[in-house]
């Protein structure tokens, strides 16, 4: 078996990875290297044909081959070294008796047979994947024409195969939306796009330029009951939802359509992660991480759609960067963890916070990102170590297709944890910064 | 006197979607509110005279290592020439290699906008 030795390696070579492996090289570590399963570099941005990326990172709007082509182009070069068609099976952590001091990346490919990669330090991401109509346990025959939005994308903008004439899309998440513009353009009828929940799952923007511009009906609170048809789809029941989102009796509805495409939702690709033995947070569907996207697995970090399913790419980008070059300090033995982290918990409206903890608090500003649960329109975002306001930012709207940020300066950090251990004499257990919405007007 | 007004526009223009009021006087616009930065009130005044759109498709291509070469307008075109812009496309065949950025096809539709490749797409070399 082959082997060979990195400072640090990289899994996945979509937005995420691309950005890793170059910032990681970007911050000293010598020998980097990028292993993608798929025959190129660019990962799902190569399917994703349409604009809107970009605006935030390079202040242009590109398409997603363009922002790709961009991260390529640096990799190339950074002399970074890139493992194509090449699958990693399985990653065993750094302490583990047989590889101790190195994390090892099992890999196969048609080159090199099975391949073991030593890093000093892992990043891994490799992105999500499509809830399919099993998770969603959509009753009927089980006949042709079902497919997630992801896959019929690919199909139409790589491969050059129609999936259908008529369509329903079922999940208003933004790849669904893009696909009903996309299959529009390209001569199918879609019929309707069906949202379980009170509100869009997509992002504005893509409500106004993929349905409103081609007149596509959005039905709000109704989903699919049963699919119709033996062969091939003939057309599918759709129902209104009652407030548990349970169908409402005597409100069916039949559309013909030959094609039923899924757009409801995207779970990280966590297998890797599992079997290397890393915690997995219960909402994000990621694994666990400090401020920089370290796992529980100290020599291994993580980022992308992997940690948590961003809405822009920019973002995946930010955040790669920060692993890639906290992934180099790890490389050269430079992190530097307190004793006692700092808990990011969701309070008020809030769903998730990516990083669940801050490692060390009080000497670098942290950005955190999260999630509401609920659309609200002008509020607070606000960061509380007990009752100490550490952030507080105004914001116009927040809803849950949107990711938020807000900033933690260090100072604010370590003044409110000395106010709070003065007034309250609390022991450093019991360090847990809350992110919540308030409503504006209310302190 | 001209009759006054509104009309709403969710900006697109970036990620933020911006709910823009636009007033019109006599069918023409005159005062924006609600966008956040100068681009809102440009998009709310383009959207509500004749809506613009950057078009994004693929051609077919031969001999490259895809069957299809991803491609958009270099600029925006009028929303109301999308199907005839598509239609232009639809007779479109391009041989590998493409580098990115290549004009695929001048004048697209008679818009005065060009046709950009978004992707090198190298040739398709045998063995591999």
């Amino acid at each position: 078996m082959e082997t060979v030795q990195v400072d640090v390696a990289v899994v996945g070579g979509g937005p995420a990875g691309l950005a890793a492996a170059w910032k990681a090289r970007e911050a000293g570590a010598e020998r980097v290297m990028l292993v993608e399963r798929d025959f190129e570099l660019g990962g799902i941005l190569q399917q994703c044909i349409h604009p809107g990326f970009g605006l935030r990172y390079f202040k242009e709007e590109l398409t997603g081959p363009e922002y790709a082509e961009r991260f390529i182009a640096r990799i190339r070069e950074a002399g970074i070294e890139v493992k194509l068609n090449t699958m990693v099976l399985e990653i065993i952590p750094s302490g583990a008796p047989s590889v101790a001091p190195e994390c090892a990346l099992m890999c196969v490919n048609r080159q090199d047979g099975v391949l073991s990669i030593r890093a000093k330090a892992v990043v891994l991401a490799m992105g999500c994947r499509e809830r399919t109509r099993g998770a969603i346990a959509i009753p009927g025959e089980r006949p042709a024409g079902i497919y997630t939005a992801g896959t019929a994308q690919r199909l139409i903008n790589m491969e050059g195969l129609m999936p259908g004439r008529q369509v329903v899309i079922l999940g208003s998440g933004d790849i669904g939306l893009i696909m009903a513009r996309r299959l529009t353009l390209e001569g199918a009828e879609v019929k309707a796009v069906v949202e379980i929940m009170p509100r869009p799952g997509g992002l504005e923007r893509n409500l106004v330029q993929c349905l409103h511009d081609f007149d596509i009906p959005l039905l709000l609170r109704h989903t699919v009951v049963e699919v119709h048809g033996r062969q091939r789809v003939e057309g599918v029941t759709i129902a209104a939802v009652d407030e548990n989102s349970k169908p409402v009796a005597g409100t069916e509805q039949f559309i013909a359509c030959d094609t039923l495409l899924l757009s409801v939702g995207l779970i990280p690709e966590v297998e890797l992660c599992r079997g290397a033995g890393i915690e997995i947070h219960p909402v994000t569907g990621g694994p666990v991480v400090n401020e920089w996207r370290q796992t529980s697995m100290p020599s291994i970090f993580a980022c992308g759609n992997l940690l948590h399913v961003h809405d822009l790419v920019d973002n995946v980008t930010r955040e790669a960067e920060i692993a890639g070059r906290e992934a180099a300090r790890y490389s050269r033995g430079e992190l530097r963890a307190k004793p006692e982290a700092i808990a990011m918990v969701p309070g008020r409206n809030v769903r998730y916070v990516v990083p669940q903890f801050i490692s060390a608090w009080g000497e670098e500003e942290v950005q955190v990102y999260f999630r509401v649960v609920e659309t609200e329109e002008d509020v607070y975002v606000v960061a509380k170590l007990g009752e100490q306001l550490v952030a507080r930012k105004r914001q116009m709207r927040v809803q849950p297709p949107e990711m938020v940020s807000l900033r933690l300066r260090p100072q604010a950090m370590v003044e409110s944890l000395r106010k709070l251990v003065e007034l309250k004499g609390i022991s450093a257990k019991d360090l847990v910064c809350r992110i919540e919405v308030e409503p504006h007007g209310q302190n | 006197m001209a009759k006054t007004e509104t009309k709403a526009v969710i900006c697109v223009a970036c990620p933020l979607g911006c709910h823009v009021q636009v007033t019109m006087e006599g069918g023409r616009p005159v005062k924006a509110l609600g966008a956040q930065c100068r681009k809102g009130l440009e998009y709310a005044t383009q959207e509500i005279q004749d809506p613009v759109r950057v078009l994004a498709t693929t051609v077919p291509v031969t001999g490259g290592i895809l069957p299809l070469l991803p491609v958009r307008t270099e600029g925006p075109v009028p929303r109301r020439m999308l199907r005839a812009c598509m239609l232009a496309l639809a007779q479109c065949r391009v041989q590998a290699p493409v580098r990115a950025g290549q004009v695929i096809l001048e004048n697209v539709a008679g818009t005065g906008v060009r046709v950009i490749a978004s992707r090198d797409l190298p040739r398709l070399s045998s063995g591999l």
